[in-house]
């Protein structure tokens, strides 16, 4: 009884950043900066206590409880509740989305205040902690979410708070507009997905009659037997969803432009928590996948193609958020790939620990930004304060930021015995299990997220400063660089979570996603990727730590030649569906706009009118303001009137 | 006794007078008062059929149509007197302000 009352605390999770956003929304201009980052902090802060304490609640009672708060919708026989679980899966995901995210909240009080201020509009601060709050309840919906409507409105709920921050200086960008364009790009990419999400919720509606999580997994066996074609199109269909919500191929095109959005957004939802929804909404539906190997090896191919293929784009980026995004993109990979190989705890290990040091990275890289930013002299437009090119040697000036990203960047790369090294391990000894190709395609992905992370540790810290800016470059304050430091402690230890032979974290969800094979730790495995990362690193690191001339030119461009180009170039990605889908829509609007709406529709309301306009005009002309004429028209329609009534 | 036709005739020819001069004349007054002659026309009408078939119905009509004209005429000469004032005429074809 007690623990049930334990439980009951969990719909604060969504409420209390509810409550900080409110608070913000009606005081926070009038009481400043401070006060809207605080309460905002404190507000995630407190929902990250509120899942401190349902975990140590659940650790007692794994088998985890629903929380129904109300009736939300009946029609016939269709029920859907809002009503929270809690189990052993959500929770871990409550903890990843409010402890990352009450260290990005306070991250963001030092970031914001500068960047407002860079940007030109003081007035904006409270707005962006008011939109992050709305972004952690919305994220908590989706997490908690006890049936697949539920989910879904946390599932909006993100996507439009992931819009609302990619435009967040919505006036600034390429012509004044490139930010709203990378925000749209980025709603309307995940409109395509969430479009497969619904068709995959409908389907499920029809053929189980439910949304209720248990209710619907507990059917998928018999459905499974009696309908294997529409099992097929659900899993599908519902990959479609994850490929836009988790920035996969094909749909991955919106995240690289969404480092539009101020740095903080980039590191908490296009890094650390929303990106994953696609991962989490896979595990929770492992129930689906594992009885369908078909749509399995879909999405491991999907997912296993995407690392490699980000991981080639991020090599050879200049912008330093741009890498950390195709790297970002890359590593949802390995998590998709790992969910499809049935793997769902290492999908869910390297979730975690992607969430610790992707989360850094960024946080660092925006570090990274701001002190150039400082370096630069007022009147000062050439320097660009992201491009990787103009900086250099800056760990010098900014020895914290620059710790705190070796330790993130070495995660990354898969260097024992950090996070990254552990977690990437236990996926690719699924692979090397189960599936060869597979496992081929992601180490190579992991030889060359370890390459251009070296790439950017050497361009980004060591050598020369390769600009006025970069040589003027100062730390930043201590509320920005103490979430690192938090953050980068966090990499170093998050391989605990699920050491091999311990497997904590596979115990712990075996609760939810019942008993799975643990996970074997292959010496061999872990030896391949320690290697390939070491030589990763190490490549990097000589080809780059050389003299480089000014101004900078990538000495892989010579080597690699035209391949260089293409991956500079993003392989043509956005370019091919400029010309495939987006210039033929474009014209096929303007067809429906100019020779169709303006032409044909148009015309047949304007004729109407006009026709009217003139048989009034006609008519106009009988009211000629004589009397007499109207005597007349009176005499001759009495004389009429009378005739008939006479002859009748 | 005289014939039913001769009132009647009369009645029938001081409507035309009165429909003519309506329809011709410009002077609001004279207009006025071919309107008066019209209802002259049918009280004559009026009269006659009362008094050939003995009925009062048709006297006690007339009565009504004379208060109305009347009162008619008062409105009707007040608004002339307003009109002139403003247009120092009362032509009535100047009044033709509401035409299309």
């Amino acid at each position: 009884m007690e623990s049930g009352l334990t439980f009951n605390l969990v719909p604060w999770v969504v409420f209390l950043p509810l409550i900080g956003l409110s608070i913000n929304l009606l005081f926070g201009r009038k009481f400043g900066e401070s006060f809207s980052g605080t309460v905002a902090s404190l507000a995630t802060g407190l929902a990250f206590v509120v899942s401190v304490i349902l975990a140590v609640a659940l650790a007692n009672h794994p088998e985890g409880v629903t929380v129904p708060l109300a009736d939300w919708i009946t029609i016939g026989s269709l029920t859907v509740r809002w009503a929270f679980r809690v189990d052993t899966l959500s929770v871990v995901m409550m903890l990843v989305v409010s402890g990352v995210g009450t260290l990005i909240h306070i991250y963001s009080i030092g970031y914001m205040h500068n960047d407002v201020r860079h940007n030109g509009d003081e007035g904006r601060y409270t707005r962006f902690f008011v939109f992050l709050n709305l972004f952690i309840a919305a994220m908590m919906i989706l997490v908690s979410a006890d049936n697949f409507l539920m989910m879904f409105v946390g599932w909006e709920g993100v996507g439009l708070c992931s819009y609302l921050l990619i435009g967040f200086w919505f006036e600034k960008g390429k012509n004044g507009t490139g930010n709203s364009e990378a925000a749209k790009k980025a709603f309307i990419a995940n409109r395509i997905g969430d479009f497969g999400l619904l068709i995959a919720m409908f389907l499920i509606f029809v053929n189980f009659g439910s949304f209720e999580f248990d209710a619907v997994f507990s059917q998928a066996a018999a459905i499974t037997a009696d309908k294997p074609g529409v099992m097929l199109a659900i899993t599908l269909f519902m990959l479609l969803g994850v490929t836009g919500k988790s920035a996969q191929l094909p749909l991955y095109v919106w995240l690289p432009d969404a480092m539009a959005g101020p740095t903080p957004v980039s590191a908490l939802i296009h890094a650390a928590t929303m990106v994953t929804a696609g991962v989490y909404l896979m595990t929770r539906s492992a129930a689906f996948y594992m009885l369908v190997p078909n749509a399995q090896s879909v999405v491991m191919w999907v997912g296993a193609a995407t690392a490699l293929f980000a991981a080639t784009i991020a090599v050879a980026q200049y912008d330093i958020k741009k890498v950390l995004a195709y790297s970002t993109i890359s590593q949802l990979g390995f998590m998709v790939a790992a969910v499809g190989m049935g793997a769902t705890v290492a999908g869910m290990f390297h979730l975690i620990t992607h969430a610790f040091f992707k989360g850094l990275l960024f946080l660092a890289a925006g570090s990274v930004i701001q002190g150039v930013e400082r370096g630069m002299h007022h009147g000062d437009h050439g320097t660009d304060p992201q491009d990787m090119r103009q900086m250099g040697g800056i760990r010098k000036q900014m020895p914290v930021t620059f710790w705190v990203y070796l330790i993130g960047a070495l995660a990354l790369s898969g260097i024992a015995p950090l996070a990254g090294f552990f977690s990437k391990d236990e996926i690719l000894a699924a692979a090397w299990t189960s599936q060869p190709g597979i496992f081929i395609v992601l180490a190579l992905a992991a030889f060359m997220t370890a390459f251009y992370m070296g790439r950017q540790l050497v361009m980004v810290f060591f050598g020369d400063a390769r600009s006025e800016a970069a040589k003027g470059a100062t730390e930043s304050k201590l509320v920005v660089t103490l979430p690192l430091m938090i953050l980068a402690g966090l990499s170093v230890l998050g391989g605990l979570l699920n050491l091999p032979g311990l497997h904590t974290l596979e115990h712990w969800l075996e609760h939810t996603l019942g008993k799975v094979e643990p996970a074997h730790f292959v010496w061999l495995v872990a030896g391949i990727s320690l290697v390939l990362a070491l030589l990763g690193l190490g490549l990097g690191w000589m080809i780059y730590s050389r003299k480089n001339e000014k101004p900078f030119v990538d000495p892989l461009k010579k080597a690699l030649g035209p391949l260089f180009t293409g991956m500079e170039n993003k392989w043509w990605v956005d370019e091919l569906y400029a010309a495939v889908i987006l210039n033929p829509y474009k014209a096929f609007a303007h067809f429906m706009a100019e020779p169709v709406d303006l032409g044909v529709i148009d015309r047949i309301g304007g004729g109407l009118a006009a026709g009217t306009r003139a048989m009034a005009e006609g008519l106009r002309k009988l009211e000629n303001g004589y009397i007499r004429t109207y005597g007349l028209l009176m005499l001759l329609g009495l004389t009429a009137i009378l005739t008939w009534l006479f002859l009748h | 006794m005289i014939p039913i036709a001769y009132p009647l005739s009369l009645a029938a020819i001081l409507f035309i007078i009165g429909i003519i001069g309506f329809l011709l004349r410009k002077n609001a007054i004279v207009i006025f008062m071919c309107l008066e002659l019209m209802f002259n026309a049918a009280n004559l009408v009026f009269i006659t059929f009362s008094n050939y078939y003995q009925l009062i119905d048709g006297q006690v009509f007339v009565v009504f149509v004379m208060t109305v004209a009347a009162a008619e005429v008062a409105v009707g000469l007040a608004l002339m007197v307003a009109i002139f004032r403003t247009k120092h005429s009362i032509d009535i074809d100047q009044m033709n302000s509401l035409k299309g």
